[in-house]
């Protein structure tokens, strides 16, 4: 302020202070958004969602099968083998099979024999799953791919 | 020297107890008015508290007491919740059993986690009591708008604390409460599918992943529930709390109408003559210490009739403390907290109900899970955070329901929520819903226009036709929160009494089938 010198529009003491605060800011927020990462898993601590439900000779047509732990149910009929999932697509209880179709007892949605919405807050009809086989002929369920409704596997 | 050295050593030996003393008191008792105000002053425990309250504010009727009883439930949420904390193991495997070592083979195990279970239920009775106290006094206004907001803060920590809480045993309750809740974190899903969205924006499926640690449940969500509820919540709900009381100070205290009676003649404490005269007032920071019927304390000026904390707010809030402590122990010696079966992924229980408090929202989350479990929950806690942001009517308040009027807009509006409430529940019992009606409607419609989403509705037209009646936004506001008490309380009491297997309407539980 000399008058050698036009004054500096920010002088420079408060410019180093503006710096060492915005970079003190960054680092924090950096750091906070490095921590959030952490919750997210990478490694998924859960089994496959492929699993083996049999081999076909143990389904012949008529055959109705629940794997109650993996909540599927194997459908078997002149047309093939189906799996469809017994979780409900509202909030994921498991249904339980009635003789016109399946009902959920956690909030009461109901489906038809296909697993159509019948009535109740489920937002979809209940998920038909994969059916495949595996190399020595066993079916291989996959409970994380959809098939289309009503699409059996041939045998 | 040496023997000079030895003498004052042999002195402060001696003099070491009350030494000791005064090093942590800093105090001996209190024996005047000032030095009374300077041990809740300087004390760091009790300074946040004011040095002196008014006589009302001490009276039953101001407050019953309730936010005393909140803190009380929350040190023994507290002292119980570590001494569980000793056996309680927070694995897939061994929670169940250490429940059941707790109850059966621990010494005090049952008693102590009985008195932890009811504690934690008469704390979500008494935070909506407090609600509804603090709001029907208008005692959210101007200077206590954030006060009121960080009050909402605690009610909804106070909502999470339980949840984490019952999941812990690992029981049935606990496995199909965590996966209704991860689901609920996940629906905003349903809502992008409705739409025909691209499923790049499932921000569901993320919240439910970071909730379970895994796309299903296991040990991992245990392990965040847990954390949750021993520490993260924990911690945050203490300093909000420190807050929240400290905050009672620098807003002024408890909120009273002007000139309204003191001590002198009423009974109540002590008499006022006890307070020192102004004249008399030996320091400036004396006058720092003292409340005063204004926004901020300051000098030189009537001390208003105050009585000093130490030791009359100090001597009723321990009574209610005593009471809440009387309370959990008559109750966890009366009756046991419930343990259901083992959890079992393979089939939850019929009908599958959530603890007392959440009923009414399983009831809304029946008719959509994204409109019942996040819309309209997270629309009626910003309604009520946000009332004393539009209700900015001047009112000192500490009168129910600020007079005649406001109790008028209270019982009418008290008929229209529950006739409402009833309506929403009633009808679709009664005549089915939209897809009954019309089977190929859109899932968006049935998503959105559902009973849940028109009750909100009904009360926020409600609330403004009130304000627009009689001109005035704190009648809004009474309205607005006597529909969200009434349909809190007649949602509840249909999931509590009315619902029952597939969670069916049922007048009464000896019509249930029997199977």
């Amino acid at each position: 302020m000399s008058g050698r010198l036009a004054p500096e529009p920010v002088p420079r003491r408060d410019f180093l202070g503006m710096a060492g605060l915005v970079s003190a800011g960054v680092a924090i927020f950096g750091s906070i958004l490095g921590m959030a990462r952490l919750p997210k898993p990478r490694v998924l601590p859960e089994a496959s969602s492929r699993f083996r439900a049999g081999h076909p000779a143990e389904f012949p047509p008529g055959t109705v099968k629940i794997i109650s732990h993996r909540n599927v149910r194997i459908l078997s009929t002149e047309d093939g083998i189906a799996a469809m999932s017994l979780i409900c697509t509202h909030l994921g209880c498991v249904v339980t099979e009635t003789p016109d179709g399946f009902q959920c007892p956690c909030h009461g949605s109901r489906f038809d024999t296909e697993g159509k919405v019948k009535q109740g807050p489920a937002p979809r009809a209940l998920v038909w799953l994969s059916v495949t086989r595996a190399a020595d002929g066993a079916l291989v369920v996959d409970t994380a791919r959809e098939a289309p409704p009503n699409q059996y596997f041939k045998v | 020297m040496a023997s000079s050295a030895l003498a004052s050593f042999w002195e402060n030996l001696k003099g070491l107890p009350h030494r000791l003393r005064d090093s942590v008191l800093r105090h001996g008792a209190p024996t005047s008015d000032r030095a009374r105000s300077q041990a809740v002053f300087s004390n760091f425990f009790l300074h946040i508290h004011a040095t002196r309250v008014h006589p009302r504010s001490l009276g039953l009727t101001a407050t019953f007491g309730l936010g005393v009883a909140l803190v009380s439930q929350f040190i023994i949420l507290t002292v119980t919740g570590v001494l569980l904390m000793v056996y309680y193991k927070p694995s897939v495997e061994l929670a169940y059993d250490s429940i059941k070592d707790l109850h059966y083979v621990v010494p005090t195990g049952r008693f102590i986690r009985n008195i932890h279970r009811w504690a934690a239920h008469l704390m979500v009775i008494t935070v909506i009591l407090h609600m509804a106290r603090v709001f029907f006094t208008a005692s959210y206004k101007s200077p206590r708008e954030f006060n009121w907001v960080l009050g909402m803060i605690l009610f909804v920590l106070t909502l999470m604390f339980s949840f984490t809480g019952y999941l812990l045993p690992w029981d049935q309750l606990a496995y199909w409460a965590i996966t209704i809740g991860a689901n609920i974190a996940a629906s905003p899903n349903e809502l992008v599918a409705a739409m025909g969205l691209p499923e790049i924006f499932n921000v569901g499926d993320l919240q439910r992943e970071l909730l379970l640690g895994a796309t299903s449940i296991g040990q991992e969500a245990l392990t965040r529930f847990y954390l949750l509820h021993v520490m993260v919540l924990p911690i945050v709900m203490t300093i909000i709390i420190c807050v929240h009381i400290w905050r009672i100070r620098k807003d002024g205290g408890l909120a009273r109408p002007e000139g309204c009676p003191t001590a002198a003649g009423k009974g109540v404490g002590a008499p006022v003559s006890e307070a020192l005269p102004p004249s008399v007032a030996p320091t400036k920071t004396y006058g720092l210490m003292a409340l005063v019927r204004d926004k901020s304390p300051y000098t030189g000026k009537v001390m208003d009739e105050t009585l000093p904390s130490w030791p009359y707010l100090l001597r009723a809030e321990l009574l209610v403390f005593m009471i809440t402590m009387l309370i959990c122990v008559a109750l966890g010696l009366l009756f046991d907290a419930p343990l259901k079966e083992l959890a079992s992924p393979d089939i939850p229980e019929n009908p599958a109900k959530a603890p007392w408090y959440f009923l009414g929202l399983q009831e809304i989350v029946s008719y959509s899970a994204f409109v019942g479990g996040i819309l309209i929950p997270t629309i009626a806690v910003l309604g009520l955070l946000l009332i004393p942001y539009l209700d900015r009517e001047s009112e000192p308040g500490g009168v129910w329901f600020s007079g005649r009027r406001g109790r008028r807009v209270a019982i009418e509006s008290l008929v229209f929520a529950i006739a409402a409430a009833a309506a929403a529940v009633g009808i679709p019992v009664r005549y089915g819903w939209l897809r009954t009606w019309f089977p190929d409607i859109p899932q968006l419609f049935i998503i959105i226009v559902n009973p849940g989403s028109l009750l909100t509705l009904a009360y926020a037209l409600w609330s403004l036709w009130i304000i627009r009646r009689f001109n005035s936004t704190r009648m809004g506001a009474i309205a607005l929160f006597v529909c969200f008490l009434a349909g809190f309380v007649i949602l509840t009491y249909v999931g509590v009494s009315l619902r029952g297997p597939n969670w069916d309407f049922y007048w009464s539980r000896a019509d249930w089938p029997v199977h």
